[in-house]
């Protein structure tokens, strides 16, 4: 097994940011499953007059990998706005990170797709409309 | 602290063993073919590790096949055994679903490019082969049973002697990939009815790029190296002089610290299997429960909730190397096909973790690993959604 992680993604794995739960939080979704090796969970709080995320925390069970791109997604969605959020890709995720694997690229599309989750689960509770969510392939 | 707890993987060479390698590689540089006297020396080297390798196993010396690896061997054993019984119409080989890749992928091509037919026996919860499941899949048109001796993942050791007794009676031949058993275990090809067993020896101290296939006398399994005469000329290729020098050295140096080795091992295993027991809450022991049945340096546990890849870089990151049977350490998304076989659930699969220990491990390093490796899995646990749930439905029980 050769593991070439780039330092981004080993320090962000090995320190991940935002790691946990909120409580009542305003989002939640959650993507991958155990049969992959693979689920993320992410919570947001959004603040209900500008939208914008205030908070994110995840729980990852997966690789370094898909534990270093829900680190690195809930970084790049903190302060943002819920439209703005849904905008982050899974490619600018791994391009964060200087780049995953091509066997590991999937970690960072659940990242993608647990944030989509999340901001669809606060849109539908705020009357907002639930945007359909691309799942890729992989 | 390095510590090196993937024996399996691959082992040192022994200082012991390179020394017995280096005339090899300059001044006795000769090629055993070559009519002169000079290359005489290499001629009786090659002979003299023969003799080692065929000791250590009670084989007859005329019974060993050097070849580049274990792989190699198990490559030649079945396509050379089913290549010949296929010409009297016999296309079946019966394996198990655990086995080595080396014979798994190979079992595939004859399939896929011979048609073969091929039986992939099951394994219980411990991953031991029913020898009656043997008898039951044997036909008329059975070329072929080839059951691994140990497993390199969870160690098991499977009834050799029993299997072996079931295919002599049938008149079957019987081959057993021996990489993980013959590192670590006494073997008598006689007493144990085996017909071809395959090694490797840098799993016990030798030098890379060096196996062997035993064959029984009369068991005359088609070339697979196509050639020149070396081998009797039955494997082809200038021989690989210093490695199979270092293997017949290694073979021997083993044989002699054997049951020495094999206790203290033992004791090292069982107390690393008991502190992480006791250590870490709903960690599972996979593979033989019983100590006698299980390789003496093998350690294999899932831990529910955590996936083995990132346990393997904590690890790293504290100095010890071990490895896992996660997805995430292949090219395939799939976790251990052993694992698997074992019934274990594809998310226990993918959070195994192995330690194999060996001459490089002390009594500190299982302490300091059951120093670390609990702060590892309690922190990674901590932020798996998997080991939440996995307590709440244990709360609801």
């Amino acid at each position: 097994m050769a593991l070439d992680y780039s330092q981004k993604v080993m320090d962000h794995f090995i320190n991940p940011r935002n790691v946990g739960e909120i409580a009542n939080a305003d989002g939640i979704g959650e993507a991958g499953n155990p049969k992959c090796g693979d689920i993320m969970k992410i919570y947001l709080k959004v603040n209900p007059d500008t939208n914008i995320i205030e908070d994110v925390k995840f729980k990852t069970f997966g690789c370094a990998s898909a534990i270093a791109s829900s680190s690195m997604a809930t970084e790049m969605i903190k302060g943002r706005t819920v439209e703005e959020a849904w905008n982050l890709t899974n490619s600018a995720v791994a391009e964060a990170l200087d780049g995953l694997p091509p066997i590991k690229m999937h970690c960072s599309v659940l990242a993608e797709e647990a944030i989509h989750e999340a901001l669809n689960d606060y849109r539908a509770k705020h009357g907002m409309e639930i945007i359909p969510i691309e799942h890729h392939e992989d | 602290m390095f510590v090196y707890m993937d024996h399996t993987a691959t082992t040192p060479t022994s200082p012991e063993v390179l020394k017995a390698m280096m005339p090899y590689f300059g001044e006795n540089f000769g090629n055993p073919s070559s009519v002169y006297s000079f290359s005489r020396k290499s001629r009786s080297a090659v002979e003299k590790a023969r003799t080692q390798v065929a000791q250590a196993l009670n084989a007859d010396s005329s019974e060993i096949f050097f070849t580049s690896s274990g792989t190699e061997a198990d490559n030649w054993a079945l396509k050379g055994t089913l290549d010949k019984a296929r010409l009297t119409g016999k296309n079946h080989l019966i394996t198990t679903q655990i086995e080595h890749h080396a014979i798994l992928h190979t079992a595939e091509y004859l399939h896929k490019f011979e048609g073969v037919d091929v039986t992939y026996l099951p394994v219980d919860s411990e991953g031991f082969v029913n020898p009656d499941d043997v008898k039951a899949a044997i036909t008329d048109k059975t070329a072929l049973v080839s059951i691994m001796f140990a497993n390199n993942e969870v160690g098991t050791i499977q009834p050799i002697k029993e299997i072996g007794a079931i295919c002599r009676e049938r008149k079957i031949p019987f081959h057993t990939d021996a990489v993980q058993g013959a590192a670590h275990l006494d073997i008598d090809v006689k007493a144990m009815n085996i017909d071809m067993l395959s090694m490797s020896a840098h799993k016990m101290y030798g030098p890379k790029g060096v196996g062997a296939l035993f064959l029984r006398k009369g068991m005359r399994p088609e070339n697979f190296m196509h050639g020149g005469a070396q081998e009797h000329k039955h494997r082809a290729s200038t021989e690989n002089i210093a490695g199979i020098v270092g293997f017949g050295e290694a073979m021997e140096i083993l044989k002699t610290r054997l049951n020495e080795d094999k206790a203290i091992n033992s004791a090292r295993r069982d107390k690393l299997i008991a502190g992480i027991l006791d250590k870490i809450p709903d960690a599972k022991l996979n593979g033989a429960v019983c100590g006698d049945k299980r390789l003496p340096n093998n350690i294999n546990f899932s831990f529910i909730g955590v996936e083995g890849e990132t346990l393997l870089l904590d690890l790293d990151a504290r100095g010890i190397s071990a490895s896992t049977g996660s997805a995430c350490s292949s090219e395939s998304l799939d976790p251990s096909h052993v694992l698997l076989a074992l019934g274990l659930k594809h998310e226990m699969a993918h959070g195994s973790l192995r330690f194999t220990i060996g001459r490089l491990t002390t009594d500190e390093q299982i302490d300091y690993v059951l120093e670390v490796l609990p702060e590892i899995v309690a922190r990674r646990r901590a932020m798996s959604p998997l080991w939440e749930d996995y307590l709440k439905s244990k709360g609801e029980n």
